[in-house]
């Protein structure tokens, strides 16, 4: 059977290319795809710890729940890509810089 | 004690009323064509109201959980429930004459405050790491919205798009956080995770993953909280959002991290030994907010200085008070954290009346740059001795109500042996003097060439500028009461 170590390392390495991914991509929906593998790893320790010990499936219910959640994050934050979109004509974060002045 | 969910509703009318309310605003957005501009706020502030009315009628007195341990019920919940309902019912009427969202239709604005605040009282009480991730997310995914609401706006959009990219990184790493806390001790209820941690000494590798626990979670408490370095959203948010809306931000979801920030740190992570908490043995969490509490109050408030951008320095401005908040929090003392909810208490009132003068003057001037508001003083007297009166609040001159919080918090930490965190907290408020004084200089002093004609203001918001005036200028008179009420507030749900 596969050891617990290796989910762990396996989801500690979804983790950082999630942030990795968030810094350096400029496109809103790339960024995004940045979040939902943050949110994976985070699922993947959960579902790894539920599994690997005998506390019960506390875990596996909270990784349900953060599957659900995410669903709706992303519904509304595609929504607020496509307003951004029809007022700039672009997803790309530099140019939404009227703020920073 | 723990209640199962049958009984647990007796207890749970609050929730239930706004989620009812919410429920009906959406109806009648959608039936009543001709009669929807006028009952929908009704209706929003009849909720309010009433849940406000059963949340004092609730015995919080004593402790126990509700939902089979999902939410805490304390006096500390009643706390942060009384001070979420009327800073909703403050910032809806606050929101009725403004011009910014009188542009859009307002249906599901008042619709969205309602499910805010129901998040925020869930976040307020939630006793166990699903229920905290959810109502948190519950709390931002609105807020998200609700920044975003002038559709057609750029700045707007661009906020809530911000919003939406910073608050989803943190609240993703500190879920991250939760699963290797739970990976360590085998549960999500916080009561038992401080048992888990209690039963064996946290050494070795523990120790640092414990602490990597910490300062991911505190990624996600200090997104909510606008603590630095996790602020970087709130000074565009807060410029771009329509004024209401980032005067809502500014506070109530403010409060509610600082809720969780406190259930999570002083219920899950310390062990409660007379009358103060002691944190466990090997992470040194305390020094995290510490670190935390002091850039937060110095990088606020020296960013602040520069700014001409009057929401923005009142969004930098509000990102140090965060920092004086936390300092409270980081004691692990009653009087500490009686010291933090005084001061929430009058930020309350000191932050959404500064605000809310910006609202009005912008529904007529339709500027938020601070050289436009020269000679204000001449044109209405009475904004411009209001905004005065709200900004010395803020500064903590002693006749008005800012003072009082200050005193408490300083207090709390020279109790503590602490000079040098007082001493810095001190210099930091004598630097936020500068920028405050600044703002009252160009209202008063400074008069452009043009005649002054008279600034026009709506019967409401005179209205809801005296109630905001009210206790900033009388808490400092009567301050005892407010003093039992924190006081009585800090018995938190297997803590002291």
């Amino acid at each position: 059977m596969i050891e617990l170590k290796y989910f762990l390392l396996v989801s500690a390495c979804l983790f950082s290319l999630g942030v990795f991914g968030v810094l350096t991509r400029r496109n809103a929906v790339n960024v995004l795809m940045g979040v939902e593998l943050i949110l994976n790893s985070a699922n993947l320790n959960l579902v790894a710890f539920s599994r690997y010990s005998s506390v019960g499936i506390d875990g596996q219910m909270f990784a349900v729940f953060v599957i659900v959640v995410a669903a709706a994050e992303v519904a509304v934050a595609l929504a607020i890509v496509l307003t951004l979109y029809r007022v700039l004509n672009t997803v790309n974060l530099d140019r939404a810089d009227v703020l920073k002045r | 004690m723990n209640l199962g969910n049958l009984d647990s509703l007796n207890f749970f009318y609050p929730e239930l009323i706004l989620l009812g309310g919410m429920l009906l605003v959406v109806i009648s957005d959608i039936s009543l064509k001709g009669l929807r501009v006028r009952i929908n706020p009704l209706l929003t502030l009849a909720a309010l109201l009433l849940a406000l009315f059963y949340t004092l009628q609730t015995d919080h007195g004593s402790a126990m959980t509700l939902f089979e341990g999902m939410l805490a019920l304390d006096n500390f919940a009643l706390y942060f429930k009384v001070f979420l309902l009327v800073a909703g019912i403050l910032v809806l009427l606050g929101s009725l004459h403004s011009e910014e969202l009188a542009a859009v239709h307002q249906g599901e604005f008042h619709a969205l405050l309602l499910a805010v605040t129901l998040g925020m009282l869930l976040m307020a009480n939630s006793a166990h790491l699903v229920m905290l991730y959810l109502s948190l997310e519950l709390v931002s995914l609105t807020s998200y919205i609700m920044v975003g609401y002038l559709r057609s706006d750029r700045l707007s959009n661009e906020a809530s798009m911000k919003y939406i990219l910073f608050g989803a990184v943190s609240t993703g790493a500190m879920l991250y956080g939760f699963s290797l806390l739970y990976g360590m001790t085998g549960s999500l209820d916080l009561f038992a995770i401080r048992d888990a941690l209690l039963a064996q000494e946290v050494v070795g590798f523990n120790q640092v993953t414990l602490m990597l626990v910490v300062v991911l979670t505190t990624a996600g408490f200090g997104f909510k909280t606008a603590a630095v370095p996790f602020h970087f959203w709130c000074p565009d948010v807060y410029t771009g959002a329509p004024t209401p809306v980032t005067a809502f931000l500014s506070v109530a979801p403010k409060a509610a991290g600082f809720a969780i920030l406190v259930r999570f740190f002083l219920g899950g992570l310390s062990q409660p030994a007379g009358g103060q908490w002691g944190f466990i043995s090997g992470i040194d969490w305390p020094l995290v907010l510490i670190a935390v509490s002091v850039m937060t109050m110095t990088l606020g408030n020296i960013a602040a200085l520069t700014q001409n951008n009057l929401k923005r320095m009142l969004a930098y401005s509000s990102i140090a008070h965060a920092g004086y908040i936390l300092m409270g929090a980081a004691l692990l003392t009653g009087t500490g954290l009686k010291a933090m909810l005084v001061y929430l208490f009058v930020y309350l009132f000191m932050n959404l009346g500064a605000f809310f003068v910006v609202t009005v003057i912008f529904n007529s001037e339709k500027t938020f740059e601070l050289q436009d508001y020269n000679g204000m003083f001449r044109r209405s007297p009475f904004l411009a001795v209001a905004m005065s009166i709200f900004l010395l609040s803020l500064i903590g001159i002693p006749p008005f109500a800012g003072f009082l919080g200050k005193l408490y918090i300083f207090g709390a930490v020279i109790d503590q042996g602490l000079y040098w965190f007082a001493l810095v907290g001190a210099l930091n408020a004598a630097v936020a003097a500068f920028y405050y004084m600044r703002v009252m200089k160009h209202m008063i002093l400074e008069n452009d060439d043009r005649p002054p004609t008279p600034l026009r203001i709506s019967a409401l918001n005179v209205a809801l500028l005296v109630l905001l005036l009210v206790p900033n200028i009388l808490l400092i008179v009567f301050w005892s009461p407010i003093d039992r009420w924190t006081a009585n507030s800090i018995t938190l749900f297997g803590g002291l």
